[in-house]
C-alpha cells in the first residue's frame, strides 16, 4: 500500500536516541529507523519487543533430536534388526553424535528460514529505501504520516533533534519481487495479494 | 547505549587512522568496486591450474579406480584421509573466531572473522572431496545416507563413526554456510546501494535478499547471530571429535586412545590459526586492510597459536607417557617402533611434526616475534606443514606395520595422482577465495561500525576525559542524556 512518509535522516546515534524518544513523546508514529550497523538498545527505545525468534531454534532442534532417536531406533529395533557384533539394538551411546548433528541443523536451518521469512527476505525481493545511504553512515528515521499528521509540524520537529537532512516520501511500505538495476515491478500488486 | 562505549584506554585500538562510519564503507567496499589488480589475475591462474590438475588426478581415480593411488594392503588410508582430517582441521578457526569468540564478547574477531568463515566453508569444501572420492565407486556415494531404498531396505550402521562423520561434515557445511551468509546479507546490501553499474545492482540485489537495515530486522538478525554461534561452539567441537573417533573407535595401535578428541580440536584449531594467519596477512597487504586487520590482530591470533601449540604439545607427550605406561606391548611397539625410532621408516615425519608443532611455536612467547608479520607468515607456513605431518603420523605409522610382520616390508609413497589431488584442492581453495575476496566484503562492515566508537583510534583518543570523569557527574551527563 503506498502511504506518506517523512524521513529524516541523522548522523550520530547519540543524536538519534534523544529524538527517538521525543518522537514517541510527542505522539508521532515511528514506522521504522534504518541503521547501518546493530544499535544497541534502539529496539527498545522504539518501544519493541524482544524477539522470539530462538524459540522457533528451540522447537526444531527438539524436533530434530527427536527425528534422530526416534529414525534410528526403528531403524535398529523394528525395521531391520541388524545383528552388529552381537551389540544391542538400541545402543543410545552410539546415536548421540547423530542426534546432535540433527539437532543442530534443523535448529540453524530453521531459524535462518524464520528469520528470512519474517524480515520478508529472498532474493528477488524488492523493498522501498528510504535513503542510499541508511545502509552506510546515516541513521533513517521514518515516520508514518496518518490523515491528522502535518507534515510541515513534523519536518520542523525533526529538524530541532537534530536531523541533518529531511523530506517527505510516498512509497510502498511493503515488498515486491523486483530486481535492484529495475525499476518496475515484476508482479502486479493485485496478484501477489499483499 | 551502553556503558562498553567506554573502553579502557590500555587496550590497543582495533581499527586505525582517523576513520568515520562513511570511510569504513569506503576502505572495505573499494576494493570490490575497483578493477582487481594484476597479482589478483595471476593468483587467479594459478589456482585454476592447480585446480585443473585436481580434477584431471580425480577423473583418472574415477575411471580407473582406486588403484590409481599408491595405497596398499595395510594403508587403506594414505595420502586421502592426512588431507581430509588436515582440511577439516583448517576450517576450525573460522567458527572459533566467529562463534566462540562472539560468546566470549572478544571486539577483535570484527576484523577477521568474515574471511576466516569463508575460510571454513572452502576447506570444508575441499576436505569433503576426500573421502567421496576414497569411496571409489563415487557414483553410488548416496548410499552413506539413510533412506528407504529399494536395496532391502539396507540402512547404513549408526554406531558408525564414519557414517557420524557424514552427519557431522555435512552439517558443519551447512551450519557454517547459513552463518557466514546470514551475516554477510547487510554487508552485500552496502554494496548494492553503492553500486553503480546495471549488472553490480542487479547481483548485488539479488545476494542481499532485499536488505533494508530496518531496527526490528537487525534485532532479529542479532538474536539469529547469538543463537547460530551458540549452535556452531559445541558443533565444531563435535567435529573434530568425531572425526578423532574415525580413529580411537578402532583397536589399532597408535588410534585406540580416549585422547584423541580433545587433542584434535586442540590440533585443529592451531592449524586452523595458522592458515588464517597466511591468508590475511597477504589479503591485507594487498587490499591495504593494515588499519583494520592490524598487528594487534595478529598478536591475539599468535597468542592462540602458542596456547593451542602447546596444548598440542602436551597431548603428543601424554600420548607417549601413556603408550609406555599402559603396558601395552602393541602400543608400546607403535610409539617406539614406528614414531620415536628416527631410524625407522618414517621417522623423519614425526620429528618434523615435533619441531614443526610443539617446539618452534614457543617462540611466539616473545612479543616481539608475535608482533613480527614476516615472522609471523612464515612461522604459519611451518604449523600448517606441522599439522599436515601429525596426520601422517597418525595414519600412516599406524598402520603400515600391521599385525603380520610379512606385509612389514612395504613402504608407501603417494602417486603422483594423490599428489595432484591434494594440489586440486589447493586450487579449488584459492580459486574460492580470490573469487570471495574479489567480490564480498572480506571484512564485517557493519560489525566493524559497532565497534568503531569503542575501539577506534581517534575515538580512543578523545574518550580521555570522559575517563577521567567522576562517577556522578559521568553519570548524569551521559547515561542520563542518552535515556
Amino acid at each position: 500500500m503506498r502511504k506518506k512518509f517523512v524521513v529524516g535522516c541523522f548522523d550520530d546515534e547519540k543524536v538519534l536516541f534523544p529524538a527517538v524518544k521525543n518522537v514517541r513523546r510527542a505522539g508521532y508514529k515511528i514506522h521504522d529507523v534504518y541503521t547501518p550497523f546493530p544499535v544497541h538498545g534502539l529496539d527498545h527505545a522504539m518501544g519493541l519487543r524482544e524477539t522470539s525468534l530462538h524459540t522457533v531454534g528451540f522447537i526444531f532442534g527438539l524436533t530434530g533430536t527427536s527425528i534422530a532417536i526416534g529414525g534410528m531406533g526403528w531403524i535398529f529395533t523394528t525395521d531391520w534388526p541388524l545383528n552388529i557384533g552381537g551389540k544391542p539394538h538400541f545402543p543410545l551411546p552410539a546415536f548421540i553424535p547423530i542426534t546432535f548433528e540433527l539437532t543442530v541443523l534443523l535448529s540453524a536451518i530453521s531459524m535462518v528460514y524464520t528469520f528470512c521469512w519474517l524480515c520478508k527476505m529472498m532474493p528477488g525481493v524488492k523493498k522501498h529505501h528510504f535513503h542510499p545511504r541508511a545502509t552506510d553512515d546515516l541513521f533513517v528515521m521514518v515516520i508514518e504520516c496518518t490523515a491528522k499528521t502535518n507534515e510541515t509540524e513534523v519536518q520542523s520537529f525533526l529538524q530541532n533533534n537534530g536531523a541533518i537532512e529531511i523530506n517527505v516520501q510516498e512509497a510502498e511500505d511493503g515488498w515486491w519481487f523486483g530486481r535492484y538495476d529495475k525499476e518496475q515491478k515484476l508482479y502486479r500488486t493485485e496478484e501477489v495479494g499483499y | 547505549m551502553s556503558l562498553l562505549k567506554y573502553e579502557s584506554q590500555l587496550r590497543e585500538p582495533l581499527v586505525d587512522g582517523d576513520k568515520d562510519y562513511h570511510q569504513v564503507t569506503e576502505d572495505i567496499i573499494g576494493p570490490i568496486e575497483a578493477k582487481p589488480g594484476r597479482l589478483w589475475y595471476i593468483g587467479l591462474s594459478i589456482a585454476l591450474c592447480l585446480l585443473l590438475f585436481g580434477v584431471y588426478s580425480v577423473y583418472r581415480e574415477v575411471v580407473y579406480g582406486i588403484g590409481q593411488w599408491n595405497l596398499n594392503h595395510t594403508i587403506g588410508w594414505g595420502w586421502d584421509i592426512t588431507n581430509f582430517v588436515w582440511w577439516i582441521g583448517i576450517g576450525h578457526a573460522g567458527t572459533l573466531i566467529s562463534a566462540i569468540l562472539l560468546l566470549f564478547r572478544q571486539g577483535w574477531r570484527t576484523g577477521v572473522n568474515r574471511a576466516a568463515e569463508a575460510m571454513t566453508i572452502f576447506a570444508v569444501m575441499c576436505a569433503g572431496q576426500f573421502p567421496i572420492f576414497h569411496m571409489g565407486r563415487v557414483w553410488v556415494g548416496f548410499y552413506v545416507m539413510p533412506y528407504p531404498n529399494s536395496r532391502g531396505p539396507l540402512w547404513p550402521n549408526f554406531n558408525s563413526a564414519l557414517l557420524w562423520d557424514v552427519f557431522a561434515v555435512s552439517t558443519y557445511f551447512t551450519v557454517s554456510l547459513l552463518f557466514w551468509y546470514s551475516g554477510l546479507l547487510p554487508d552485500l546490501a552496502t554494496v548494492r546501494d553503492r553500486a553503480k553499474t546495471k549488472f553490480r545492482k542487479m547481483f548485488y540485489g539479488l545476494a542481499s535478499f532485499g536488505w533494508t537495515g530496518s531496527t526490528k530486522h537487525w534485532q532479529r538478525h542479532e538474536s539469529l547471530s547469538l543463537v547460530l554461534a551458540g549452535l556452531a561452539t559445541p558443533l565444531v567441537l563435535s567435529v573434530h571429535t568425531i572425526v578423532s573417533m574415525d580413529f580411537a573407535t578402532s583397536v589399532i595401535p597408535g588410534w585406540h586412545t580416549t585422547i584423541f578428541p580433545p587433542y584434535f580440536v586442540a590440533g585443529a584449531i592451531f592449524s586452523g590459526f595458522a592458515m588464517v594467519q597466511s591468508l590475511l596477512i597477504i589479503t591485507r597487504k594487498v587490499l591495504h586492510l593494515e588499519d583494520y586487520i592490524t598487528v594487534g590482530h595478529i598478536e591475539a591470533m599468535n597468542k592462540v597459536i602458542v596456547l593451542t601449540g602447546s596444548i598440542v604439545g602436551i597431548a603428543y607427550l601424554s600420548e607417549l607417557f601413556i603408550a609406555w605406561y599402559s603396558q601395552n606391548p602393541y602400543e608400546w611397539w607403535a610409539f617406539r617402533q614406528n614414531r620415536v625410532n628416527i631410524f625407522s621408516p618414517y621417522g623423519w615425519a614425526y620429528y618434523g611434526m615435533m619441531f614443526c608443532n610443539v617446539v618452534s611455536p614457543q617462540l611466539f612467547w616473545s612479543r616481539k616475534l608475535r608482533r613480527n608479520i614476516t615472522f609471523t607468515f612464515f612461522m604459519a607456513v611451518l604449523v600448517n606443514v606441522g599439522m599436515w605431518f601429525e596426520r601422517f603420523v597418525i595414519i600412516v605409522t599406524s598402520i603400515y606395520r600391521d599385525f603380520l610382520p610379512s606385509s612389514w616390508s612395504t613402504y608407501y609413497s603417494p602417486s603422483i595422482w594423490e599428489v595432484g589431488f591434494y594440489l586440486g584442492t589447493f586450487g579449488l581453495f584459492f580459486t574460492c577465495y580470490f573469487l570471495f575476496a574479489k567480490y564480498f566484503p572480506v571484512i564485517a562492515v557493519a560489525e566493524i561500525k559497532a565497534i568503531l566508537k569503542t575501539s577506534g583510534e581517534n575515538y580512543k583518543v578523545k574518550m580521555t576525559p570522559t575517563e577521567k570523569m567522576d562517577a556522578e557527574k559521568f553519570y548524569i551527563e551521559e547515561v542520563e542524556h542518552a535515556h
